[in-house]
Formats: C-alpha cells, structure tokens, sequence
C-alpha cells in the first residue's frame, strides 16, 4: 500500500443551505475513523489549521468538528493556485454512547485526532455461557 | 515521476485533458470575478501547490497533512524545483475502520519555476501540516530598475 502513489484529491467544498458569514470556501475534511474494543478514534486533514482554531462539540449524539483557518497574509501576485485555503467543517452522528467526559483532542502536522472513549455501558460484554 | 512546466499550455497530449482544462479555465474566468472559484489551471499531479511571486523572492506552498517533515525531499536545480515525499499508513491493529479517506503513499512533482533561483538560500518552513517555501530569485532573474538621464 505504501507503494501506490498519492493522487491529488480536490478538497470538497461543504454544501449547505446556511451561508457562512465570513467570505472564505468551507471544506469537508477528509477523515480516518475506527472502532476498538474501548474507543472510537477520528484522524482529520485540516492541514494550516492550529490547534486553538479547532472547535469540537459533541451534542447527544451529533459530534461536530470546525476548523478556521487563519488569516492568510502571503504578499505578492499569485502565479499559480492548485488549491484554496478555508475553513473545514464536518458533522458525524455517532451511535454508540460515548463517555464525553474523557474526549482526547491533539493535532499535529495538521491532523486532528479525536480519541472518543465508550460509556462504560455501552462497552461489549461478555457473557459466559454455561454447560448445562 | 511528473514534470510539470509552467506554464504548460503547449501540451495536446490529450485532448479531452484540454477539452477539460479549457473548461476549467472558462470557470476560472468566470467565478474569479467574484471573488474565489475553484482551484486554476490545477496540474493533477499530488500535492496541490500555491506559487506567490513578489519583486525579488518566489513562494511555493503546499498542503501536506500527517507528513513529517523527516519524510518530505526538496531539492532545487537552476529553476527546477522538486519534491518527493510519502505519507506513511498508519494501520492500527486489532480496530474495525468505518471510514477510510485519508490517502497514503509517495508522491514526487517537479516544478520549472519562471526563474532561476538562488538554491544557496532557499528556505523551508513546515508548520500545521503547510509547507511553505521561500526562493529568492537569482541575482541575474531579478528585475534591474534603469534609470532615465535626463539630457
């Protein structure tokens, strides 16, 4: 797998009904998710987002990730434009009972990773089934 | 490997590739007046790159979530500039993924930049997952102001 070479994968741009008060293209960041025996685990591209413009809100059980981009203050005249910065933006409805108390954010190399511990109930039990 | 030159408007390789890229490049007219649109004249080839120019320094930059900076190559040439880089996959055992769209794998690109640049002073940053570069153009590439005598 690591010897495939990465393709260039337009960012998508969010589509919604409600417009954004600040004049800047809203993406959808592409994401990783996964599912262990105690936690569920959400990896982000947010690539030129810092850790404190990233805003995470978990409401019952719709888990919503924003992120702002900052200010771009590049001078000069553009030659060439491949790509556009903005803001990122995604919602998740997430089914299992999630423990919100122990929610682990961290970002690094413009991955966010949201560690999203299970409610002590809804974690799988096992039940021993007895010989008669 | 890619070689891409700017800018590439010679190429009839394809001609739905043109067809496309006309396309495009009618958007770009178009939505650029309002102020933002899609991405221009983009080249295909991984990673989608921003090139600023100003008097006497050009500024490349590049979207490069989850690299480390140990695994991302620059190398400058005259007025080629390259980069090579992989994105390494991190599979995590024991876990069922429910999604799955984040890319991994290698990628190399190489850019004939309008200049020649002064490869002895290039800088890299990398910061937030954006790799920035800063060329300072090569003595000869930079613009000479001549001044009118006045007779």
């Amino acid at each position: 797998m690591t010897d495939k070479d990465l393709q260039v994968q337009e960012k998508q741009e969010l589509q919604t009904k409600s417009e954004s008060t600040r004049n800047v293209p809203i993406f959808v960041p592409a994401v990783d998710i996964y599912e262990s025996e105690n936690e569920l685990t959400l990896l982000a591209d947010m690539p030129g987002v810092p850790i404190g413009n990233v805003d995470i809100d978990l409401n019952d059980d719709q888990l919503t990730i924003r992120g702002t981009a900052p200010e771009q203050e590049q001078s000069g005249t553009a030659l060439l434009r491949e790509y556009s910065v903005g803001d990122y933006y995604r919602q998740f409805t997430v089914s299992s009972a999630i423990d919100r108390e122990k929610i682990v954010a961290s970002m690094k190399d413009g991955v966010l990773k949201l560690v999203l511990p299970k409610a002590e109930a809804a974690k799988p039990r096992k039940i021993e089934v007895k010989t008669a | 490997m890619a070689i891409i030159r700017y800018p590439s408007f010679t190429e009839w390789r394809n001609p739905l590739l043109e067809m496309e890229r006309l396309r495009k490049e009618m958007d770009r007219l178009f939505v650029d007046a309002m102020g933002r649109g899609p991405a221009a004249l983009a080249s295909g080839v991984f990673p989608a790159l921003n090139v600023f120019e100003d008097a006497d320094k050009l500024y490349v930059q590049a979207e490069l979530p989850g690299f480390k900076s140990d695994d991302i190559d620059i190398s400058v040439e005259k007025n080629t500039l390259s980069l090579r880089g992989e994105r390494k996959s991190e599979d995590v055992a024991n876990v069922s993924y429910h999604r799955r769209e984040r890319r991994t794998g290698k990628f190399h690109k190489a850019l004939t930049l309008p200049y020649d640049v002064n490869a002895e002073s290039v800088e890299a940053h990398f910061k937030d997952g954006v790799l920035k570069l800063v060329l300072p153009k090569a003595e000869h590439a930079k613009p000479k102001k001549i001044s009118i005598k006045a007779e």
